[in-house]
């Protein structure tokens, strides 16, 4: 029972991870209908951004964590405006191609400053270890990835559902032409929202290097990950997605606890399952 | 059609990156010995190529530039990874177009297998540098290795685990070719001595968290845990969930081989690395004069920011052990004396004593059994046991 319990707070505490990198791309595929498979190296370019300040510039580690969303989120914004808005009304092969170009293309470019080993990264030692809390081990990092996954996913709730800018959004979601009509400026609100969840992701990318690791290999790495996330998910879907990915990193931990043998490929086969049940996703919108 | 231009420039630039620029140079003057060296020099084992060039520098500028007095040319080739296909490419336009003497470095074992075919065919000389597969030198008769097989290093530190009373040992490998053989090299000469292994468990590569994998170790109590990843990512990460999961602190033991603190990538690994006891050919902090220099030539010429790791070292002796070939054969570079004079030449390496086996032409060793330790600041693998030539067990009698 209590290795039980120990398994799914590992699980959830992945899970919460997975969520933050993927929930931008979640937001780019199923809001703007683009598919930006250069997610990744958003995520990449806020852990890079992390190690840097911490080494070079002594930051501490938790002063890191905002400075990789808002630095991510504002290059994200220069990328949008000058190459993604131009691919917008191509087609998806179009956008794959440009999109995997651009991975490459950040690889290459990380490899070239950093070098393509893996980078070093010590935690604050309040953050190192495990608390025993009621008999069982809970690894402190894992429960503040937890703490942050949860702040954030209260924060994108209530910002879609109580807001004025979440309004917007929802409305140029579901009728952009309607949207425009009413004088919301659909093209500026997928901006700001594209940016928010690239900021996300790299937010990710910096609280991930501890567990992920960080080399320039990590958007391709990780890509199938996220790819798994937002579709068993749904696309557009804050809820869905979190829910993947609790449900990614709870069945991949017990399918490697349990079943070490096979454990890695559970995930695969629970989407597989999931996406014959319902595949538009579990709380897709649309196709 | 900006658009389009763009993306045909992202997409040379990719391409670029997974095929890497092949340096074609034009054939020097006819004393001069050409060596093709096959490496990734791009993409995340960028720097096993940069280990090669570094230790064939280093032997070169030792000796004024020059291999058995004639002069050297290089040509390198990139494979940016485990990709025979290219490799055996590279092999064909190395003999065909750039007429090489000789053929080496070759850091993936699939692409050692195919460049040895090639080199079968042509009779060139190859000397691999780092590929472990054990098989690689009874595939082709004109591979000589001057690394290590996976094999090799596994098998003595099962015997040292059992000499200092290990008795129970849980198995974790990556699952590819080399965490295969370093499991059963592991188990078979673990068993033979009576220990008994209790769980074996094959992790995917790529892995990214191994916590549930650690965590399970320490629910089921072993009393020692062996490891096999590649050197890299895989080491650091399984590491701090060891640590992390406080292992350690539960009595479970750790030991590995040396790919788990490979010197180059040790620094990044950190502090949750001190104290595993690990066994290999070589290490960075091995206390030999010929070591001393060794290393220092090295951050002379090329700084500190890489470590000479074993692969330096057996580029370094991979060019040694031409020499001594060709100082044999008296400048014949032909590629059935060559390979003859090979067999059975032995050197004082970086690493210690090291011999080219007669029978398999495979590297014989002292294999060390090494701990972390933090010296002046730096954490290296300081050697405290070990075991004197050391054949490649899966080709000795059965």
């Amino acid at each position: 029972m209590s290795v039980g319990l120990g398994i799914l707070f590992d699980g959830l505490a992945y899970g919460m991870l997975l969520f933050l990198i993927s929930i931008g791309l979640s937001v780019t595929m199923g809001l703007m209908g683009f598919v930006n498979l250069a997610h990744g190296a958003f995520a990449m370019f806020g852990g890079y951004l992390a190690t840097v300040l911490m080494q070079q510039a002594g930051w501490p580690f938790l002063a890191t964590l905002p400075a990789a969303f808002v630095v991510v989120a504002l290059a994200s914004v220069l990328v949008e405006r000058v190459l993604y808005r131009r691919l917008y009304r191509r087609g998806p092969l179009d956008q794959v191609l440009f999109t995997i170009g651009l991975t490459f293309m950040a690889v290459a470019g990380i490899t070239w400053i950093f070098g393509p080993s893996q980078q070093p990264v010590v935690l604050p030692d309040f953050l190192q270890g495990q608390t025993r809390v009621m008999g069982l081990d809970f690894g402190i990092y894992r429960l503040f990835l937890i703490a942050v996954g949860v702040a954030v996913t209260a924060a994108v709730v209530l910002g879609i559902e109580r807001t004025r800018f979440g309004a917007m959004v929802r409305a140029a979601v579901d009728n952009p032409i309607m949207a425009t009509g009413l004088g919301i400026n659909v093209g500026g609100v997928f901006a700001v929202a594209f940016a928010l969840g690239s900021g996300l992701a790299g937010l990710g990318g910096a609280l991930g290097i501890q567990i992920l690791g960080l080399d320039p290999s990590f958007p391709l790495k990780y890509l199938v990950f996220f790819l798994i996330v937002v579709s068993v998910g749904g696309l557009g879907s804050v809820s869905g997605t979190l829910l993947a990915a609790c449900l990614v990193g709870v069945f991949d931990v017990f399918g490697k606890y349990y079943l070490p043998q096979v454990g890695a490929f559970i995930i695969y086969a629970v989407m597989v399952g999931l996406l014959m049940w319902r595949p538009n996703g579990l709380l897709g919108k649309r196709a | 059609m900006v658009i389009k231009s763009k993306l045909a420039m992202a997409l040379a630039c990719a391409s670029a990156v997974g095929f890497g620029a092949a340096s074609v140079t034009a054939h020097a003057a006819d004393d001069t010995l050409r060596i093709g060296v096959i490496a990734s020099y791009s993409g995340p084992y960028a720097d096993y190529g940069k280990q090669f060039d570094n230790g064939i520098a280093i032997w070169l500028k030792e000796h004024g530039g020059k291999l058995a007095g004639r002069k050297v040319e290089i040509i390198k080739k990139d494979t940016a990874g485990a990709a025979p296909d290219l490799a055996k490419r590279f092999a064909q336009e190395l003999v065909v177009r750039n007429k090489v003497n000789f053929l080496a470095g070759i850091d993936f074992s699939p692409n050692a297998y195919a460049v040895g075919a090639v080199a079968a065919e042509a009779k060139i000389p190859t000397i691999v540098m780092n590929a472990a597969s054990s098989a690689i030198t009874t595939r082709s008769p004109y591979v000589a290795r001057t690394s290590f097989t996976v094999q090799q290093v596994s098998a003595p530190m099962a015997q040292w685990a059992l000499k200092n009373g290990i008795k129970e040992v849980y198995t974790v490998v990556a699952d590819y070719a080399s965490g295969v053989d370093a499991e059963s090299a592991f188990k078979k000469a673990f068993t033979a001595g009576g220990g008994k292994i209790v769980n074996s468990v094959r992790t995917p590569m790529n892995n990214p968290d191994f916590s549930a994998y650690v965590q399970r170790i320490k629910d089921d109590k072993p009393q020692a845990v062996f490891i096999f990843f590649p050197s890299g990512v895989q080491p650091p990460a399984f590491l701090k969930a060891f640590k992390e999961r406080g292992l350690e602190e539960a009595g479970i033991k750790l030991i590995a081989t040396g790919e788990a603190t490979d010197d180059s990538y040790l620094d990044a690994t950190g502090d949750v690395a001190l104290g595993l006891v690990t066994s290999h050919h070589y290490s960075y902090a091995h206390a030999s004069p010929k070591n001393q220099k060794f290393i220092k030539d090295f951050s002379t010429q090329f700084g500190d920011k890489l470590r000479p790791s074993y692969f330096a070292v057996a580029a370094y002796d991979g060019m040694a052990a031409l020499d001594a070939a060709l100082a044999k054969t008296k400048g014949d570079v032909n590629g059935d004396k060559v390979m003859e004079a090979l067999k059975g030449v032995s050197f004082e390496s970086p690493r210690g004593p090291i011999a080219i086996d007669p029978a398999t032409r495979d590297i014989v060793q002292t294999v060390y059994i090494r701990r972390v330790e933090k010296v002046n600041g730096k954490l290296v693998n300081v050697e405290f046991d070990q075991f004197e030539k050391v054949k490649d067990p899966e080709k000795e009698a059965p």
